[in-house]
């Protein structure tokens, strides 16, 4: 008997070296830690359990039989962050370049299955090689299997993808359909194709880090949503972020004592707004002295700066904020920031998460290039996330709410609950120039009678009470009880229930 | 006594004014320009007016628009403040035409001191020591070297016309004073086109010292001791004290006395100063007298316990002094430091933009320490480029020299600051420095103990320790509270280890963490493993509170601390680090973390503040020798000048005149 355990011990020894020593001091000298150190990391201590340790390929191809090594290149299991239970996959680049095999696939489907059945998020932990080119179909056939779990979980579990080094061809599309990706900076990269093949295809000579590095992602192509210094950064901030979502789509938000007063006031924001219309001030400050603590887990912080997403909290419960920027080409909505804020509005209303909308919007961005890159159905994306939420939805127009742009900002006639504004705010179909320019066309030569007009309009029209009077916002409020009312607010709202009719999914114009 | 006065100033000093005026019972008027609607005086008076645009010389300068001010809010004095009206002779003349009072001296006392030569001759006169020397245009290099024996060495020859350095020259000895004045004649030649030039006594290591000195209208004058304001930055005070570490009794009497006949001498009626360069060896010369109220007169005010403000408004009401000289005693000791929104890591530049967070430490007295922060800011104020950055005057007093700066030193620590740099890590680093402590000063002390600027101290022995225990402490706050999430699994408690690896940088100092009672236990492990005995931390620190205060082993102790990914950025005694709390699992991971590459800022010439770019002087390809300038750059009306670092050529310019930058960023590339 004693032998028995004795060999398990051995064999688990065994499986836990993965690839072997060699390979994993190789892995720490590229800056990476391999992907138990990984699991080990982003888990509560002890509480990881294995499944499929064993696995091995079934390959008899290209001599494939005589190598094997138990775990096929991905590490599968569970345990819990904070306490919280969460599923994992980790692909090991010590074993076959991590590349996915029919059984690595496998391995990771029986995760997706029981992540689905304990209706507990998943994280994808990516450094790997792409489809193992020896079992040919078998492996793009695994691929399918994932893929179709991915989407199927979308909308119920929260899946996650942290991409650790390099992810390429099949690998690339689960992450791309999970709800997060986020991206170590200098040692990982993602493309569909990589350089070698781009040369050979259309000539460009591109690096690795120039086609799909971190600083690609986060920035320009959108695909990441985040990018960290390291592994160890990274997965220590992924812990952060799992104390933010839920489990599922129906056990509503995690919550923890705060340590804030939610009548705390601040008298600063009173200044917030400056003098000048035309001066930007940061909207980040509003927001960090709105959350519990200052505390805020921006999401897609380097793309599309002219629009904020992110998690905070409020009386210890996650809220998603979205906000315009000022300091990024005045905060108007271009093509980017409405995918942007579009995406994060819907995943926040899938995992039943409020949404506190702060509006500082001169309209949509002009011009061709944003026509030509279909600016109608971008912005329409953001339009239709709002109005299909049903999650509670606050909205506080700080300054500028103008045309078009007013209505996609979770205005209450598309469905938000509660609207307030800043007695700054200027809630119209233009500004003073533009607006008095068209008006009194016929004034235009002089110059006095446009500056009183301009006066007349500014007075009448670039302010929050027109819409008062009519209802269209329900209070306008001191900038400095902001956080009390949307405490106040979210409070009055947590129990709110809006019933959509049944229908087969919706038609999101993509 | 008046009913109503109105102050022709802004900033702290306007407010400083409005705290004594309104403990007097008196009503107060501001007066404000288009940048300071929302600024605190205006909201702390009990009227305000505006009188025009942001540049002072539109407003806070227009002595009509002051006196319209008051005819219109029936104010019957004014006190000007410091800078701005308040040694211009025209504007208490102006004042008295239209029936106001000014609360200052007159102008006869002003104009008497506000000529440099004149006031020296007044001095001389009524017989305060000045610097010895000849004041003649001296003919040969023989007549300058025989004065310079009479004056006694070293000596210093100096182009009348002069400036900035050019024509001066120190000399030692009678060889060096023969050349001296040779070489000093002709620079001053060349370079001011007159070669008149003057032989006076250098005052080796000079200090500044300088008598406070109050008079009525009815001919009494006292002096209210000395203040030494020798840590200067380019002539600009930065750290003041009272009374000086340098005076004994019988000098300081020798000093207030002499301040006291020249104040005399020219009738002076208020609140005053006699400014003077003291030697090593206690001599000490008349540099100039300031007709108002200094800067640096809280620390006066907490060693005597006499408000200077409010003595000056009684004597402009006509009353008489209400302290004789020998009700003057000086209690203790009292440091000031300004505060200013500057940048100490770049060489001092201005800063300017929105006061994010503003949380001075807390004001008040014990029975031995009180702690004054004389403020013109509030959180969500704006610092702009129309005034002087000086934010705030930090004051703290104490029995002694050594509890003053103790005192000094915390409040700093809990002076939190975001927004806009500011010195305050700078003035953090003063309070530690050696020589500082020991009160061995000099005008050149911070050139000499900062010669290539200043750099953020560095966590080393007991203050890493400290830092080290705090962020364990916060840690270990935040972790409490991580482990009461909801949605737990049942039967699966979250625990914790006790050992904790924190990392100042990559500095790690490994120490157990525990709650104990009330506090949080703190045990650091030595190098040879074995676990030292606990160090109690308590504080009611909760996460989002900008400073941790609290005490350490019963000892008062404040850290700073903003929050970065995964730890946080901890601010003490003029160090800053950023701070992770690892367990051991996870600091041997970080281990293997290649070490951050920061991105070559070396080869790079970045834009130091935001600012105009006013000329590029270089061209790509261009080779430029260490020194060159490459670039100016005009930010709060000042042109400055970058200049290169260490010779090399010129890769690529990002940059053109005309564009404006924010800070850091690229102005040009090197190869």
């Amino acid at each position: 008997m004693k032998n028995i355990l004795e060999a398990l011990d051995e064999r688990r020894a065994n499986a836990k070296l993965g690839g072997g020593k060699k390979r994993i001091a190789s892995q720490h000298e590229r800056g990476k830690l391999t992907a138990r150190e990984r699991i080990e990391l982003l888990l509560d201590k002890g509480s990881f359990e294995e499944f499929d340790m064993f696995v091995e390929h079934r390959s008899t191809e290209f001599g494939m039989e005589k190598s094997k090594v138990p775990g096929d290149g991905v590490v599968t299991g569970w345990g819990t962050v904070n306490g919280r239970k969460i599923f994992v996959f980790a692909k090991d680049f010590t074993v076959f370049g991590g590349s996915l095999s029919e059984t690595h696939a496998q391995k990771i489907t029986k995760l997706q299955d029981m992540a689905m059945k304990a209706r507990a998020p998943i994280i994808g932990l990516y450094d790997a090689g792409g489809a193992r080119i020896q079992e040919g179909v078998a492996a793009l056939a695994g691929y399918s299997y994932v893929f179709r779990r991915n989407v199927i979980a979308s909308g119920v579990i929260p899946q996650i993808s942290v991409i650790m080094g390099p992810c390429a061809g099949g690998d690339v599309y689960s992450p791309a359909m999970t709800d997060f990706i986020f991206m170590v900076k200098n040692t990982s990269y993602m493309f569909v194709t990589g350089p070698d093949v781009v040369k050979t295809v259309t000539n460009e000579v591109v690096t690795a880090e120039e086609l799909g590095g971190a600083s690609v992602h986060a920035t320009k192509s959108s695909i990441a949503d985040g990018a960290y210094d390291n592994d160890v950064e990274t997965l220590l901030q992924m812990r952060r972020l799992i104390d933010y979502l839920p489990s599922n789509n129906t056990d509503g938000v995690p919550e923890w004592p705060s340590f804030d007063d939610i009548e705390r006031v601040e008298m600063s924001l009173d200044t917030l707004i400056p003098e000048n219309p035309n001066k930007p001030y940061d909207i980040k400050e509003l927001i960090l002295k709105v959350v519990d603590e200052g505390d805020f887990f921006e999401i897609a912080e380097t793309f599309a700066k002219n629009i904020v997403t992110g998690f905070g909290r409020i009386a210890g419960r996650t809220v998603g904020f979205v906000a315009n920027q000022p300091m990024v080409l005045a905060g108007v909505l271009d093509s980017d920031a409405s995918r942007k804020a579009a995406r994060f509005v819907r995943f926040c209303d899938a995992f039943n998460i409020p949404i506190v909308t702060f509006v500082d919007v001169p309209g949509f961005l002009p011009g061709t290039a944003q026509e030509y890159g279909g600016l109608i159905k971008h912005g329409a994306k953001l339009l239709f996330a709002y109005s299909q939420c049903t999650v509670p939805l606050v909205t506080i127009i700080t300054r500028k709410a103008y045309g078009g742009a007013f209505d996609v900002m979770a205005a209450k006639e598309i469905g938000a609950d509660i609207n307030y504004a800043w007695p700054t705010a200027q809630i119209a179909v233009m500004g003073a120039k533009g607006a008095v320019e068209i008006i009194f066309r016929q004034d235009m030569k002089d110059a006095e009678k446009i500056a009183a007009r301009t006066k007349e309009y500014e007075d009448r029209f670039l302010s929050p009470f027109i819409a008062a009077e009519r209802g269209y916002i329900d209070d306008v409020i001191m900038p400095h009880s902001t956080r009390k009312r949307i405490a106040r607010a979210l409070a009055m709202l947590r129990d709110k229930k809006v019933e959509m009719p049944a229908k087969k999914h919706d038609n999101l114009p993509l | 006594m008046f009913k109503k006065i109105l102050i022709a100033n802004r900033g702290e000093i306007a407010c400083r004014i409005i705290k004594t005026a309104r403990r007097m019972g008196i009503k107060t008027i501001a007066v404000y320009s288009e940048a300071d609607e929302d600024a605190l005086h205006v909201e702390m008076a009990d009227e305000a007016v505006f009188i025009g645009p942001p540049p002072a010389a539109e407003s806070y300068l227009l002595i009509d628009r002051i006196i319209d001010a008051c005819k219109a809010t029936g104010a019957e004095a004014v006190h000007p403040g410091y800078g701005f009206l308040s040694e211009r002779e025209a504007f208490p003349k102006a004042l008295s035409e239209a029936g106001l009072v000014f609360i200052g001296p007159n102008a006869g006392a002003i104009a008497a001191m506000g000529d440099k030569i004149e006031s020296k001759k007044a001095a001389a006169k009524a017989g305060v020591s000045t610097v010895p020397g000849h004041l003649g245009v001296i003919e040969d290099d023989k007549r300058a070297v025989k004065i310079a024996e009479e004056i006694g060495f070293p000596v210093m020859i100096k182009a009348s016309a002069g400036g900035g350095g050019k024509g001066m020259r120190i000399a030692s000895n009678a060889a060096e004073v023969a050349e001296g004045f040779r070489l000093a004649r002709a620079e001053a030649k060349s370079s001011f086109g007159d070669d008149r030039v003057f032989v006076e006594k250098f005052i080796v290591d000079p200090r500044h010292i300088e008598i406070q000195v109050l008079g009525d209208k009815h001919g009494n004058v006292i002096h209210l001791g000395e203040r030494e304001c020798s840590i200067q930055r380019r002539n600009q005070k930065v750290i003041e004290e009272a009374p000086s570490p340098l005076l004994d009794e019988a000098t300081r009497r020798k000093m207030g006395d002499q301040a006291v006949a020249l104040a005399k001498a020219v009738n002076y009626d208020s609140a005053g100063t006699v400014e003077f360069v003291a030697g090593q060896d206690k001599s000490f010369y008349f540099l100039e007298m300031n007709t108002r109220l200094q800067v640096e007169h809280p620390v006066t005010e907490l060693v005597t316990g006499i408000d200077l403000v409010e003595q000056m408004i009684r004597v402009a009401a006509g009353e008489k002094l209400g302290i004789a000289q020998k009700d003057v005693t000086l209690t203790g000791w009292a440091v000031e430091s300004r505060v200013y929104a500057e940048d100490p890591f770049r060489n001092f530049l201005p800063s300017i933009g929105r006061l994010v967070k503003y949380r001075p430490p807390a004001e008040g007295a014990t029975k031995t320490i009180t702690v004054r922060n004389d403020t013109g800011v509030q959180e969500g104020g704006e610092i702009s480029i129309f005034y002087d950055p000086m934010i705030a005057k930090l004051v703290t007093h104490g029995p002694s020299r050594a509890a003053a700066i103790e005192a000094q030193s915390q409040a700093l620590d809990a002076f939190y600051i975001d927004g806009i740099r500011h010195n305050v890590p700078f003035l953090s680093a003063v309070m530690q420095h050696p020589r500082w402590k020991e009160g061995r000063l000099s005008t050149g002390f911070i050139a000499e103990e900062f010669p290539r600027g200043f750099a953020p101290r560095a966590a080393e022995g007991e203050v890493a320790r400290r830092i080290a225990a705090v962020a364990a402490a916060i840690d270990h706050v935040i972790g409490e509270r991580k482990r009461r999430i909801s949605g737990q699994m049942i039967g699966r408690p979250v625990t914790r280890e006790q050992r904790r690896a924190v990392w100042l940088g990559r500095a790690e100092i490994p120490l157990e963490v525990s709650r104990e009672g009330d506090g949080i236990a703190i045990r650091f492990v030595e190098a040879n493993g074995e676990v030292g005995s606990a160090h109690l931390l308590v504080s009611n620190w909760k996460p989002g509170d900008p400073t941790w205060h609290g005490t350490a082993d019963g000892h008062p102790l404040a850290v700073q601390v903003r929050p970065i990914a995964n730890g946080f950025r901890l601010a003490h005694q003029g160090v800053e680090v950023a701070a992770y709390v690892f367990t051991e699992f996870e600091a041997q991971a970080a281990r293997l973390m290649p070490e951050e590459t920061k991105a070559d800022a070396g080869k790079k010439l970045l834009c130091p503040m935001p600012g105009l770019v006013i000329s590029i002087d270089v061209s790509e390809g261009q080779e430029v020798k260490a020194g060159e300038t490459l670039a100016v750059v005009e930010a709060m009306k000042m042109q400055n000048v970058l200049r290169a670092e260490r010779d090399g050529v010129v890769k690529a310019i990002h940059a053109k005149a005309g564009a404006t930058l924010a800070v850091d960023a690229p102005i040009l590339e090197f190869a």
